[in-house]
This record gives structure tokens, sequence and C-alpha cells, in this order.
């Protein structure tokens, strides 16, 4: 029973790192159906800012605090150039975004090379996170748990501005339907570009939790990205809560295969279950209802 | 474009009828011909590891240049053929040297008895036919589950994407069967003949530069012929298809099984070429790359895609010694400029600079349609 719930929590605390990655994807792969490959390279963003942070700041515990918001910005505003400079110019195509995208992300990869070298760098975590909390014979490791608790204030922070605020409104209906938003008023330009500032900065949030468990690279990102879009895919485009469903799923399942049988078998075997899945429902767990053929 | 929406006109110019097989001739004495004596062993080897991945771009061309399927693990194709070939050639070269064992399981095998699934292996028939038969089976399996439920545009560039992973992680995870992240390597033979020899080298780029022709006049059949017509359709507008009464769940499938079995194919040319498989090249980033070379040189035109194919590959291995910083920016940028702002590839480069002369009027067209139904 200690090891099921041992393996849940790992699942759990994969998963919560998939979400965190995954979250700011729905928002742009949802509103623009853009597959942003260089995402990936945001979240290297956020984890080398946090890096450079602490180099400075040197105190682990507030460099961690002021790298969350500092990366957001970051991220975010590399994201909103990048949509400015490329993407708006390719709506009308957008799985060409995808190749775009990459050779944006093998330029920043290569800038990051230039700029902090290509080994892997680490930044220590701050005392309070180091430790584990034990209860009951299960251990939960307090970064894990860090993890775990942004991913879910990233959510509910998210959850907030798209329901209650006239930012969200907009943006929930330029996913929707982009030409009704268009001649309702909307400026959808302008809504695309915030969309792609707060999906990005949220890549960075996701990049400065990654710096907790694992070294920090010129190619991180894309040891995540394709996860992060098979949770996209399966939650459904643009759902948060699908979205949220979907990762944790995936992180227990990865666990408890990678517990039972390999890391490289479990991997294969959660592909064939996400083929398997949508054949279910091939607009993946929840879908936005449309009159729209395709 | 210009292919496919050619109608059968009554008068002809002798230039125009003579044209393609003009350009296939043309071809064919540059690499059959013109190649082999002017190039050295080395760089005549290098060619030919060139136009293996100008093989993989003939069938990209078809299923993405045509029929808009973003095939993004081609490598897995790739891998299938390029493992069931060199599983083969190692397994003859332990029987040439005596060994009951290929030489990698020795060293990490924990058992001295052959993986069944490594025995039908031994005869060079059943390899053969699997190098093909297989990447299609597989091509043929997720393309009917993805496409009858219409899954599509970019559902399935990802799901084609995690394909690719997970075959390379998967072959990096059964090191004691598959030869783990070194692959397999230092293969010495190709169906009794060494590979050291560098006559051998050279028959070997012959049969590759062979197959590729044979290929391309393939894909050009297909590409004029109803069903080529029939794809661009699905491309451009799936559900007018659907709505003329054809499926185009089968359509996508055969485009899609079509380009699979000659990515397997390649690979399979890739091993005796190279004379080394291994997951670094069949997994994400060099999946990526065979979509690249094709869209630079123009994803809809067969010789575009080969060509840009060919001329990436090169840039890759030229280049990225002598100043590795510079390529990868170089790269990226390439990949940048070419897709987001000339889609026909360099192939259009032309129409579009004469159109721009022309007229000083924007474009009415887009020289490439792309994508029209796909925007979900």
């Amino acid at each position: 029973m200690t090891v099921v719930l041992n393996q849940t929590f790992t699942g759990i605390s994969i998963g919560a790192v998939l979400l965190l990655i995954a979250l700011g994807l729905t928002l742009t792969f949802g509103q623009m159906g853009v597959i942003n490959m260089a995402h990936g390279e945001f979240i290297m963003a956020g984890a080398y800012t946090t890096y450079v942070l602490q180099k400075s700041i040197s105190s682990a515990g507030v460099s961690l605090l002021v790298a969350l918001p500092l990366a957001f910005l970051v991220a975010g505003a590399m994201g909103a150039l990048l949509e400015w400079l490329l993407i708006r110019r390719l709506y009308t195509r957008p799985l060409d975004t995808l190749l775009v995208t990459w050779g944006v992300s093998l330029m920043l990869q290569q800038l990051a090379r230039d700029i902090f070298g290509a080994p892997n760098v680490q930044t220590a975590a701050p005392d309070l996170l180091t430790g584990n909390i034990s209860v009951g014979g299960v251990t939960f490791a307090n970064n894990r748990l860090f993890i775990l608790g942004l991913a879910l204030l990233c959510v509910l922070g998210l959850t907030l501005v798209l329901r209650f605020t006239s930012l969200g409104r907009r943006i929930r209906a330029v996913v929707q339907n982009r030409d009704l938003a268009e001649v309702s008023g909307i400026a959808t330009g302008q809504v695309d570009r915030i969309t792609f500032f707060i999906g990005s900065g949220l890549a960075g949030v996701a990049g400065v939790a990654l710096t907790l468990v694992g070294p920090i690279g010129p190619t991180m990102g894309t040891n995540y990205i394709v996860d992060a879009f098979l949770v996209v895919v399966v939650g459904g485009i643009g759902q948060l809560r699908g979205a949220v469903i979907t990762a944790f799923a995936l992180g227990v399942l990865q666990s408890v295969l990678e517990y039972s049988t390999t890391v490289s078998v479990a991997k294969v075997v959660v592909l064939v279950a996400i083929v398997a899945f949508l054949q279910w429902r091939p607009q993946g767990l929840y879908t936005l209802r449309t009159r729209s053929l395709a | 474009m210009t292919t496919a929406t050619e109608t059968p006109k009554t008068s002809v110019s002798l230039a125009e009828r003579l044209r393609v097989p003009g350009a296939f001739l043309l071809g064919a004495v540059l690499l059959l011909g013109v190649a082999p004596l002017a190039l050295s062993d080395f760089r005549l080897s290098l060619l030919a590891k060139y136009l293996c991945y100008a093989i993989v771009a003939v069938g990209v061309s078809l299923a993405w240049g045509r029929g808009g399927l973003m095939v993004l693990g081609q490598g897995v194709f790739f891998g299938l053929g390029g493992y069931a070939m060199a599983m083969h050639l190692k397994l003859a070269d332990a029987a040439d040297t005596g060994q009951k064992l290929p030489d990698f399981m020795q060293l990490y095998g924990t058992s001295d008895a052959l993986p069944w699934w490594w025995k039908p292996f031994a005869n060079p028939a059943f390899a053969l036919a699997m190098t093909v038969l297989l990447p299609m089976a597989v091509a043929a399996v997720l393309g009917f589950l993805v496409f009858r439920r219409r899954v599509k545009g970019a559902y399935f560039a990802i799901l084609s994407q995690a394909l690719a992973a997970a075959l390379s992680i998967w072959l990096v995870g059964q090191q004691a069967t598959t030869g783990g992240t070194n692959g397999l390597t230092d293969i010495q033979g190709f169906f009794g003949y060494s590979l050291d020899d560098p006559v051998n080298q050279r028959m070997v780029y012959f049969v590759i530069a062979a197959v590729l022709l044979l290929l391309m006049a393939l894909a050009r059949q297909l590409f004029v012929s109803r069903y080529g017509e029939l794809l661009v359709a699905v491309r451009d507008s799936e559900e007018r298809v659907r709505f003329l009464g054809y499926d185009p769940a089968n359509i996508k499938l055969v485009a899609y099984v079509v380009a699979a079995g000659m990515a397997g194919l390649a690979g399979a040319l890739f091993v005796p070429a190279v004379g080394i498989i291994s997951p670094a090249l069949i997994g994400i980033v060099p999946s990526i790359g065979f979509v690249i070379g094709a869209a630079v040189g123009g994803r809809a035109s067969l010789v575009g895609a080969v060509l840009g194919a060919i001329a990436v590959a090169w840039a890759q291995s030229t280049l990225s010694d002598e100043f590795p910083a510079a390529w990868t920016y170089l790269q990226g940028l390439l990949f940048v400029l070419a897709v987001g702002f000339l889609p026909g590839g360099l192939a259009s480069l032309g129409a579009v600079l004469r159109r721009r002369r022309t007229s000083k009027a924007p474009a009415a067209k887009e020289p490439v349609a792309m994508t029209v139904g796909e925007t979900a």
C-alpha cells in the first residue's frame, strides 16, 4: 500500500510539472492553433533567469521568490516578441508555425549555449525545500510539494483571469469564434499578443520550478515539450480542466508503468494508450462544441 | 501545383511534352554518370547519405506537400527500415566470423540465445521485405486509427512526433537486444560484399541513386494520376471531397503508407552507405529534419523537395563541422525564412519573383494553398 501511495505521489508530481508546462500551451495552442515548439525554450529562459538571479542575490530562498515573477516577465516578453515578429503572419497556416518556431528554438538554444556555455548548470534549492515530510510511511519531498502547489496556484490564477476579468472574456471569445469576436469589436490581434504573453510567461514559471528537480541546460526544454503537447491534445484544445485531469492522469500512469516495467516501455505504452483514447474521443477529453465542420 | 492541375490539352508543344522526361534524364545522367566520375570515394559516400535523405523527402513531398499531412515521425519508418536491414547485416557478419551472436550482444547480452524476433532476419529475403513492409504496416495501423476518427492537423503532427520519441526511447532502453544508444554499428558486409572496399561503396551509391530515381518516377506518376488530384483536393478542402462521395481517410492513408515505405527503404539503404543506425538518427530532431529539407526546397514540388533535402544535408555536414555555432543560427534562420516567408520553398522563388516584377499589385494567391481546411 505504501508503495502504491509513493508511486501515486511521484506520478502526481510528474503530472504537476507537465501541467505547468501544458498550461501555457493550452492557451497558445488553443487560441490560435499555433504549435509553438519554442515553448520549451521559454522554459529554459525561466530556468536560466533563476540561475542568474541566484548568482547575483546568493540567498536561495529570496532568489527563488524573485525569480517566479521575473521569469514570468522574461519568458512572456520573449513570447510576445515571437508572436509579433513571426506568428501573427502565419495565422492562415498554423501547421507551418511548428517548423518556423522550431527554427526559433534552435537559435535560442544556441544563444543559451553561447551565453551560459554548453554544460548544464545547477542552482541550490532553499533549505526549506530540500527535506521530506513523512506521513504514515509515505514520503513527500518538499520540492515536489512546492511544485504541486505552484501548479495548482497557476491553474487557480488562470481560471480566475479567464472567468472573471474582461480580458478573460475576450480571450474566451476569440478561442470560441475568432471571426465573430472580431466583428463584435474585439481587437483580436491585441488579445492574441496578451494570450501569448501569459502562455509563454507560464512556461517561464515552469522553468523556475524545474530548477528544483533537475539541471539547467540549453536543451532542457525539448525533453518536456512533446509530453506537454500530448497533454493538450488529450485534454482538448483550449480546455483548462482537460489539461489538469490529463496531466495528472498521464503522470500517474507513467509512474505506475515505470515502476512495474521500465522507463522506455512505459513511454511506448502511454503513447499507445493515447492513440486508443483518441479513438474514443478524437477531439480530446473536453471539446468546445461549435458548428464548424472541421 | 503546376503538375497536378495540368489538363490534357489538344496541342502541346514538343518542348512541353519533353520537359519531364528530359529533366528526369538529366537527373539520371548527373547522378549515375557525372557524380561518380567527378567525386572522390569519400565525397561520393557522403552524397550517398544525402540521397537517402532525399528518398525520405520524396515521401514527405507526397504526404505533406500534396496531402497536407504533417508527417513529423518519418524517423520511425526510416528507423524501422534501417534496423531491419542492420539486423540482417549484423547476423550475416556474425555468421561470417563463426559467431553465434552479433558482437554487441556478446558484450551487453544476458543470455547466449538469439532473441526470437531477431531469428527471421537471418533470412535475407525476409529482412529485405521487412525494410519496406514493416514501416508500411505500422503506418497503416496508425493511419487507419487516426484518419478514421478524423484526427488531423496539429493533432496528427503531434501524434506522429510522439511516435518518433517513443520508438527512439524504446530502442535506447532495450540495450541488450538493440544496441541501446550506440545503435547497430560496425557493419562489415553487404550481402557478401565487403563494405571496406571502395568499389563496393561505389556500388552501394549506384543502388541508392537508382532507387531515388525510380521512386521519383513513381511519385511523379502518383502526382499526375487521378489519385494525385484527389489527394490535393483533400489537402485543400477535405469536407468538400467528403461531400463528393469520397472517403478522405482512405486517400490520406495511401499517401501516409507510401511515404512510410519510402522512408523505410531509405533507412535500409542508409545502413550500408553509412555503416550505422542508431536512436539518435530517428528521434524527434532528425524527424523534423526530414521535413525541413522538403520545406526549404519546396514541399509540393518533387524536384524541389529532393534538392532541398540534399542541400540541407550537405550544408549540415559541411558547415556544422567548421562553424558549429554559426551553422545553428543559420539553420534556424533558414527555416524561419523559408517556411515563414516562402511557403512554396525555393522551388517557388522564380514564380514569386516573376510575379513581383510583372505586377506591383499584391499577390492574389499564395504560391501554394496550404492547410485551408485545417484551421479547425
